[in-house]
């Protein structure tokens, strides 16, 4: 690999500090993938028989004695068989990260050692796509923007490396795993380093592959492999957005490179259809990956895989990609207001809906699902009001606080887990109506999980307190005299549109704390309901899990002073959006039409204050009228009715894309396509040539009719008759008669 | 490299020992093979001649093709190690060979996929094997004539001398249903090179020299240069060579001999099929039928129509796919989804969409070949293709598993993987001519990733329920070493392709120019004379 610095970023102030050496960023992850990779392959791979058609039969014999200790098929999600190379894995695994993390400290360090950057520092390593006038490099760039999200990914993903070790040291594919968690982490950091779409594009989609992956780990259950699929194809649907945008960037400014693309992006012209198709693909690609309607459907089954992969991928960074994306193309989304206010609106919307689910579930880890749609809901809202450093910033604390839950939930199923296989019994661990009091068990767990709470609700001065107010803040402030109000969402005037989001973002700030303080109440207070003998089993899980736990709630509570508001002055004030201001400062200001985005200090005390009190009201709302005690194990409870059962069920949205989308499209392929047109109706036509009565019976009963197939019939027999060798003397003579016989004369 | 290449005089001897080599391999292979007695002639050792003295065959005109990466100057257009000899003058015949970038990559990719075909039919072939491999090896030869001649009545003889061997390597050691599939496959392509036989005669009497005492003249660059046709005329003849070349596509509708032929051939028969036969039918629409008559093929009517049926393909294959319940007949229809991304890139006439459309075949070939060697090893052990035959043999199989995920996820084109080269490049060249045709194609990228990961789930993944699965023995080290260079392929052709790229640009820039400059008189015209 040519390291080539170009000659105009040569000059940049980043060039000659260790900021130059952040292609090894992703290099360390994707080393541990290889190295972890290879050992679960080499361990996992017995050379088959040099001829495997004649061996299969011994083989079968010879081996079937050695089943045992394979387990049970489809077990091995409670076997617990250590791997042989665990120890190397669990060095490899998160100490790559641990690398990764400290030299994102170290560039970070050089970042701000150099004052302040207008210009991205862009390295340059090799041609990747070179077509006539495309030029598409192989490149990474450096910024403000993504090196919070560098910082994030490692930061928080290192912490959940260190949680895995403790959480999966028992299962056989443990090696796989942190295989795939560090490949997971290098396409994370490729997306995020990425200098243009396709570089980006690599890896979006190579998230998506390990989420996949990760998702049908334990593959063996047919769940959690649909659940893999699911995730890939509806993923795929956002990335044909992508892709088209990407088309139909290039085909209208000739590249693809993030700093051209800015440079050129206003000659799309401001709100012109052009520029808002664009970008409404772009957020095609993003409600994909970041799990908005109408493509959310796919988040809440990938918890299917396991918790430390919730909470890495499917939490934490992976679905805030499109939060990122929109932030990275901030200068395109504010020449579309009405492509903004379609985010805004879908943002609102997504995260209502997904609240009211969240409402009702009584598996805690669809709750924190369903909370992680909504979240990103809120995400959307921000980055669509042009409130991009809110948007970035709520990214910032939902990975703290939102990590922690999952991980935390992890603990919690692993606790119950353990339980269960000490007494064998086999009942839903993740189910809340078998869990109760756990407070007495998991006391660490607990309080944690309750600062992540009161976070995640809003309740000052948590973490999710100040970036949440941000959001709503900014999106009040958007309602007057900003280019937002002014656009038309299907032709409602933007300003009310602005309004009625806002209202349905205070909603689900309320929905939020009732279902978390729910989710808390069922699974750590009142009486427990694991089983007597489950009981005396319940323990805090290892240290080694622990601690990033406590890690994660240190930040969850002091998050917020990444980014104060210049109302709390308990601090320095707006670092977070003194450091973005480079990247988004300008695409805000046109969003807002040149108005500060700050209103009135009298209005802005009262939206905090009636935020604050409506958090407070719900998790009030929820300890008066929730009663844990009530609640009996799942296995005894009874099926619920109206709207309950409709809001368990998720609005049935699943079943609807089932029926409308996914079965007509496979009958019609089925029938319509393959049996009508291929065979009936193409190979039909063939067959009345052919004069061939029934294609599908033995060789030989092709019926032969005219003169042409009739000869062809008999050379077909005459194949049958063994004189092989003869035909293939024939052809090699015939050949070199003619290529030779004149040639060299 | 290249200096010593050409000290030995490489670029002037390489093109016709290609030639002769397989020919000559052929011959001795069948000596070797005299006296079997038929039977399993794998379990009684009488294969092990035959065979391995086909592979080294195969091996050393890989190793001998390979020279051709260096030899080959990327710099320039117009044909390179060139070969011209008299061949029959009455007929006013040469055998001229010669490469462009195009033709490069094609040849090495056949004797890249050539060696490894042979080495996979190991022990997949067990009856009558000198034969086999001796029409494997002929079938290699007319194969690389295609590629190389710019002769055109050189083109059609070696064109039908491919079809001859493929013929019986269906047929004789084909499936249950080979007589009917390879009677299908020789009806369809025998009707499809007849009319391009009428096409060429008139071509070649059309650019005769009228000193010569009108002796026809084939060669490639005089017709191209001198043969100036009437319109009807010219759309005429392109019907026969479209015909010729779309069923060897395949396009849709001419497509349906393609998953018969498929699913009853042996597996390097399959391979072969798809991983070079396939791209022989675009590649005559690259080097014939659309330089030939640029006028007919890109008249707004037939270039519309060609376009929609490629999309057609696109869609409808992916949705055929979908639906498959033979794993093997799901990978070939999944061909006429990818091939229709070559007529695509082909016709949408921009450099990109045209790199893209040669990117495509490559990388078809690798994925889509690497695909039916899986299917032909998981075949041997288990004698079935059905998909509802397998289910969570992930477990037991894990090698075998993870080499199949990772080139479904080529098929399906996930960027690090060659497959995203190609589909993004024609995809993102076609929007700038055909905006809608583009992203109607684009959603294949969704219906892929649904067929194959469907199948992917249905054989891997699941729980493994049925007792035949357990004890499947995972791939042994011979079948590893030929998957390997592939997987290399599929990296290296992802991750840094502007070495293949670059040596394809000249040759993709002079296609379009040349259309475009063909094309471009009359339109200047009329503009004028408004």
């Amino acid at each position: 690999m040519l390291l080539q610095h170009a000659a105009a970023t040569g000059a940049h102030p980043l060039s000659d500090t260790v900021a130059r050496f952040v292609w090894l960023l992703p290099l360390l992850p994707f080393v541990g993938f290889v190295i972890n990779g290879l050992l679960s392959l080499t361990s996992a791979y017995k050379a088959g028989p040099s001829d495997p058609s004649a061996a299969h039969d011994e083989a079968h014999a010879a081996v079937s004695h050695e089943s045992e200790e394979h387990g049970a098929p489809g077990d091995d999600h409670h076997s617990i068989a250590r791997h042989r190379s665990a120890g190397l894995v669990s060095l490899v695994g998160p100490g790559v990260l641990v690398l990764a993390f400290g030299l994102a400290l170290a560039i970070f360090a050089a970042m701000r050692g150099v004052g302040e950057m207008h210009a991205p520092f862009v390295q340059q390593y090799f041609s990747w796509m070179p077509v006539g006038d495309l030029q598409i490099n192989a490149a990474f760039q450096l910024d403000q923007l993504s090196m919070v999200m560098v910082l994030v990914i490692t930061g928080v993903g290192m912490l959940i490396h260190v949680f895995s070790v403790g959480y999966m040291q028992d299962d056989p594919g443990y090696p796989r795993y942190f295989a795939y968690l560090n490949l997971f982490v290098f396409f994370m950091l490729v997306l995020v380093l990425g200098a243009n779409y396709p570089i980006l594009f690599i890896g979006w989609e190579g998230v998506g592959l390990c989420s996949y992956l990760l998702i049908g780990y334990w593959f063996s259950d047919k769940a959690n492999a649909d659940a893999g699929k699911k995730a890939f194809i509806v993923n795929r649907i956002g990335d044909f957005g992508f892709l088209v945008a990407m088309f139909m960037l290039f085909a209208n400014l000739g590249t693809l490179d993030f700093v051209s693309v800015n440079a050129a992006a206003s000659s799309l012209g401001a709100g012109s259809v052009l520029v808002t198709v664009i970008c409404l693909f772009l957020f095609l690609g993003c409600a994909g990956k970041s799990a908005q309607i109408p493509l959310y459907v796919w988040l809440p089954d990938a918890m299917a895989g396991p918790t430390p992969v919730s909470a890495l991928i499917h939490a934490a960074t992976m679905v805030t990609a499109g939060v990122y994306l929109i932030a990275r193309s901030n200068a395109l989304f504010s020449l579309a207001p009405s492509a903004s206010l379609t985010v805004v609106v879908v943002g609102s919307v997504t995260a209502i809906f997904a609240a009211s689910i969240g409402l009702k579930q009584w598996d805690i880890k669809k709750v924190l699902a369903y909370s992680t749609v909504s979240q990103l809901g809120y995400m959307f809202v921000a980055v669509g009001s042009g409130a991009y450093v809110a948007g970035m910033f709520h990214l910032m604390t939902h990975a703290f606080f939102k990590a922690l839950l999952f991980l935390g939930s992890g603990s919690v199923i692993y606790a119950m887990h353990r339980a269960y296989h000490h007494t064998g019994k086999h009942d839903d661990a993740q189910d809340m109506r078998n869990m109760g009091g756990l407070r007495t068990y998991l006391p660490i767990t607990w309080a944690l999980m309750w600062a992540a709470t009161l976070a995640i609700a809003g309740v000052p001065p948590f973490a999710g307190f100040f970036s949440k107010d941000e959001i709503l803040g900014s999106l009040f402030a958007r309602h007057e005299g900003s280019a937002l109000a002014q656009a038309h969402f299907l032709g409602i005037p933007g300003n009310i549109v602005i309004l009625s989001c806002y209202v349905l973002g205070l909603a689900t700030a309320f929905m939020t704390a009732v279902y978390m303080t729910r989710m808390m109440l069922y699974t750590f207070h009142g009486p427990n309901r694991t089983g007597d003998r489950e009981r005396e089993h319940l323990a805090e899980a290892p240290w080694v899990m622990t601690g990033p736990l406590v890690a994660l709630g240190i930040l969850s509570v002091v998050g917020g002073w990444f980014n104060l508001p210049g109302i709390i002055p308990a601090g320095p004030v707006g670092v977070l959006e003194h450091w973005l201001e480079p990247i988004v400062g300008e695409s805000t200001l046109r969003l807002t039409n040149g108005a500060p985005a700050e209103i009135a200090h009298s209005t802005e005390l009262m939206l905090i204050g009636v935020a604050v009190l409506i958090a407070l009201a719900g998790i009030a709302l929820a300890f008066v009228r929730l009663k844990p005690e009530r609640l009996v194990p799942a296995s005894a409870s009874p099926p619920e009715h109206g709207v309950e059962e409709v809001l368990l069920n998720k609005y049935y949205v699943d079943e609807l894309y089932d029926a409308a989308i996914v079965q007509p499209i496979v009958a019609t392929s089925r029938s319509l396509l393959w049996r009508g047109i291929d065979v009936g109706l193409i190979d039909g036509l063939t067959r009345l040539f052919l004069q061939s009565k029934d294609d599908d019976s033995a060789p030989g009963a092709v019926r032969m009719g005219g003169l042409l197939p009739r000869s062809l019939g008999w050379f077909g027999s005459q194949l049958q008759s063994g004189q092989v060798g003869t035909y293939a003397w024939v052809l090699v003579i015939g050949m070199l008669f003619v290529l030779g016989a004149f040639s060299f004369r | 490299m290249r200096e010593f290449l050409l000290s030995v005089g490489y670029d002037r001897w390489i093109l016709p020992v290609l030639l002769a080599l397989p020919l000559i391999g052929a011959a001795a292979v069948l000596v070797s093979g005299r006296g079997a007695s038929g039977g399993d002639e794998v379990a009684t050792g009488a294969a092990a001649r035959p065979r391995s003295l086909a592979t080294w065959c195969f091996g050393l005109e890989f190793l001998l093709s390979v020279g051709l990466w260096w030899a080959f100057d990327p710099g320039t257009s117009g044909w390179q190690q060139r070969f011209d000899v008299a061949w029959i003058p009455s007929w006013g015949a040469r055998f001229t060979l010669g490469l462009d970038g195009i033709s490069l990559m094609m040849v090495l990719l056949t004797t890249f996929m050539m060696f490894l075909a042979s080495l996979g039919s190991w022990t997949s072939v067990r009856q009558k094997t000198a034969a086999y491999y001796a029409l494997l090896l002929v079938l290699t030869a007319g194969m690389l004539g295609v590629f190389m001649a710019l002769d055109l009545f050189l083109f059609y003889v070696m064109w039908e001398v491919m079809l001859v061997p493929m013929y019986f390597i269906v047929g004789i050691w084909g499936g249950q249903r080979r007589i009917y599939a390879s009677l299908k496959f020789f009806i369809y392509t025998m009707i499809g090179s007849l009319l391009m036989l009428v096409g060429i005669i008139y071509l070649g009497l059309a650019a005769r020299d009228p000193l010569a005492a009108g002796v026809p003249n084939f060669s490639y660059d005089a017709i191209l240069s001198t043969v100036h046709l009437e319109p009807t005329v010219a759309a005429w003849l392109f019907g026969a060579f479209f015909l010729a070349f779309a069923v060897k596509v395949p396009m849709f509708p001419f497509h349906t001999w393609l998953p018969d032929a498929h699913v009853e051939a042996p597996t390097a028969g399959s391979v072969v099929l798809a991983a070079i036969m396939l791209k022989l039918g675009t590649f005559g629409f690259l080097r014939l039928a659309v330089p030939l008559f640029p006028t007919a093929a890109m008249s707004p009517g037939i270039r519309g129509a060609i376009l929609t049926l490629a999309v057609i393909g696109i869609v409808y294959g992916a949705l055929v796919s979908l639906v498959q319940p033979d794993f093997k007949k799901l990978v070939a229809y999944s061909s006429v989804s990818h091939l229709g991304f070559v007529m695509l890139g082909i016709f949408a006439l921009t450099v990109q969409s045209v790199q893209g459309a040669l990117m495509v075949m490559i990388n078809h070939g690798l994925s889509t070949g690497a695909l039916f060697f899986l299917i032909g090893m998981i075949y041997e052990r288990r004698h079935t293709r059905m998909i509802a035959a397998y289910g969570g043999i992930a477990k037991v199989v894990p090698m075998f598993s993870a080499i199949l995920v990772f080139v479904s996820l080529s098929s399906i084109g996930v960027p690090g993987t060659n497959g995203f080269v190609g589909e993004f490049l024609v995809l993102l060249g076609s929007y700038r001519t055909y905006p809608i045709l583009a992203v109607i194609s684009a959603t294949s990228v969704i219906i892929a990733a649904a067929y194959l990961l469907w199948a992917v789930q249905r054989i891997l993944f699941n729980p493994l329920d049925k007792p035949e699965n357990e004890h499947v023995p995972d791939l042994n080290r011979r079948e590893l070493a030929l998957l390997a260079p592939i997987l290399a392929c599929i990296v290296w052709l992802g991750v840094y392709p502007a070495p293949v790229l670059r040596r394809m640009q000249p040759a993709a820039e002079q296609f379009v120019r040349l259309v475009e400059t063909r094309l471009a008189p009359p339109a200047t015209l009329s503009a004028r004379g408004r």
